[in-house]
């Protein structure tokens, strides 16, 4: 049996194929090895868990707990709690927060850990969600928005 | 595969399709950003500055497609040698770079009010900007080695250059999905929805008008690029003449 020449145009194929394999592989184990490095905050469980040392500039993301923003009797320094479902951290910020940042909702604090396990923000950002609903919907949860989306669409 | 290698052909289909895709785009688009800013309702945490997202999402789909569309034609051009297959990959090019600017402008616009920042380097917002600098390396890189061909027609460099890019293209979207990140995961997946119908359906007609705009640019370019080669082609032929004279 002899083995017959591909034809050119099937060996440039098989080339770009096996050339497009081996990018996907290296960018998918490139992106493996930096799935914890290449994360924009800590959660407060990993927070929790392998504390950053203090001191050092990191974020910590998460969901602001509800019935936990107070205001400091001075006006601007406030205190509240991330957390997640693991662990709680609670942060003090002393500035102005943007006005997506409300209890029960994402929010991710720049600053440092200080010695005794708080966390003080420099900084505070908002995170919005992936749901998008009008003003009339607005006293629903965002369980009965998403709810409603759903039955609606 | 092979029908529209001829240029003749593709011309005679892009020249009524070229302004008939740009036509419909812009009333498309015209009338859904009017709806938008006029009559779509305010979102209920961030009020109407959510309304960016009539430009953001259709801007950053078409810088993604743009460089899938690059990458498929670069693959056209390396396998199968199709003569339009690079002239198509130059001519998405710059509609693809406008549109990640424009996607990451209105990112930035949008990121200030709603998180309290116009930049953050996390995942997402860094691949993307990276997908615009692909764009600025392709035309830069296509330019060059388009010049140095001396009139061979368009170098296969690019090609490879726009295959080893697409890579960028999962990293973008997966990016908030595999990190922790500022940027909100996907509110739109086949089948689902986290968007309340009547911004789904704005988004849904201003991505189409701005999808049939890119088609119509697209046309267009590949017009101007095979009309250079042509008019070049002539040149020489004309010098040739003149030195055999």
């Amino acid at each position: 049996m002899t083995i017959t020449p591909m034809k050119a145009k099937h060996q440039r194929l098989v080339l770009a194929l096996i050339a497009l394999v081996a990018l996907i592989g290296a960018g998918v184990l490139a992106a493996w090895a930096l799935r914890s490095q290449a994360s924009f905050f800590y959660l407060p469980a990993d927070y929790s868990a392998n504390p950053p040392e203090a001191g050092r500039a990191v974020r910590l993301g998460g969901m602001v707990e509800k019935g936990s923003i107070k205001t400091a009797p001075d006006g601007v320094t406030i205190t509240f709690v991330i957390h997640d479902d693991k662990a709680r951290v609670p942060v003090t910020f002393r500035g102005i927060v943007p006005d997506l940042f409300v209890e029960g909702s994402g929010a991710v604090a720049e600053g440092r850990r200080q010695p005794d396990g708080t966390f003080r923000a420099d900084n505070v950002l908002a995170k919005h969600d992936e749901n998008y609903v009008p003003r009339e919907m607005k006293d629903m949860t965002t369980e009965q928005a998403r709810q409603a989306i759903e039955e609606t669409s | 595969m092979h029908g529209y290698a001829n240029p003749a052909r593709f011309l005679r289909l892009a020249r009524w399709l070229t302004p008939l895709l740009l036509v419909t785009g812009l009333v498309l688009t015209g009338i859904a950003l009017a709806w938008a800013l006029l009559a779509a309702p305010a979102e209920r945490l961030q009020g109407d500055s959510a309304k960016i997202l009539f430009v953001h999402v259709p801007a950053a789909w078409l810088g993604m497609g743009g460089w899938s569309a690059l990458a498929i034609a670069s693959l056209t051009e390396l396998v199968w040698r199709h003569p339009l297959a690079a002239i198509g990959a130059r001519a998405v090019a710059l509609p693809g770079a406008f549109f990640s600017a424009l996607c990451l402008a209105t990112g930035s616009l949008w990121g200030r009010p709603a998180w309290g920042t116009w930049w953050v380097w996390d995942g997402r917002l860094t691949s993307m900007l990276v997908l615009l600098f692909l764009y600025l390396a392709y035309i830069a890189l296509a330019e060059a080695a388009d010049r140095d061909s001396q009139g061979s027609g368009q170098s296969r460099i690019p090609a490879i250059f726009g295959l080893v890019g697409a890579i960028n293209i999962p990293i973008i979207h997966y990016s908030v999905l595999w990190w922790n990140s500022l940027h909100q995961p996907p509110s739109i997946a086949v089948g689902k929805s986290a968007m309340a119908p009547v911004f789904l359906y704005g988004l849904l007609a201003a991505s189409l008008g701005f999808s049939l705009i890119f088609g119509g640019v697209v046309l267009a370019r590949m017009r101007a690029i095979l009309a250079n080669s042509q008019a070049e082609a002539r040149l020489r032929r004309k010098a040739m003449e003149l030195e055999d004279a």
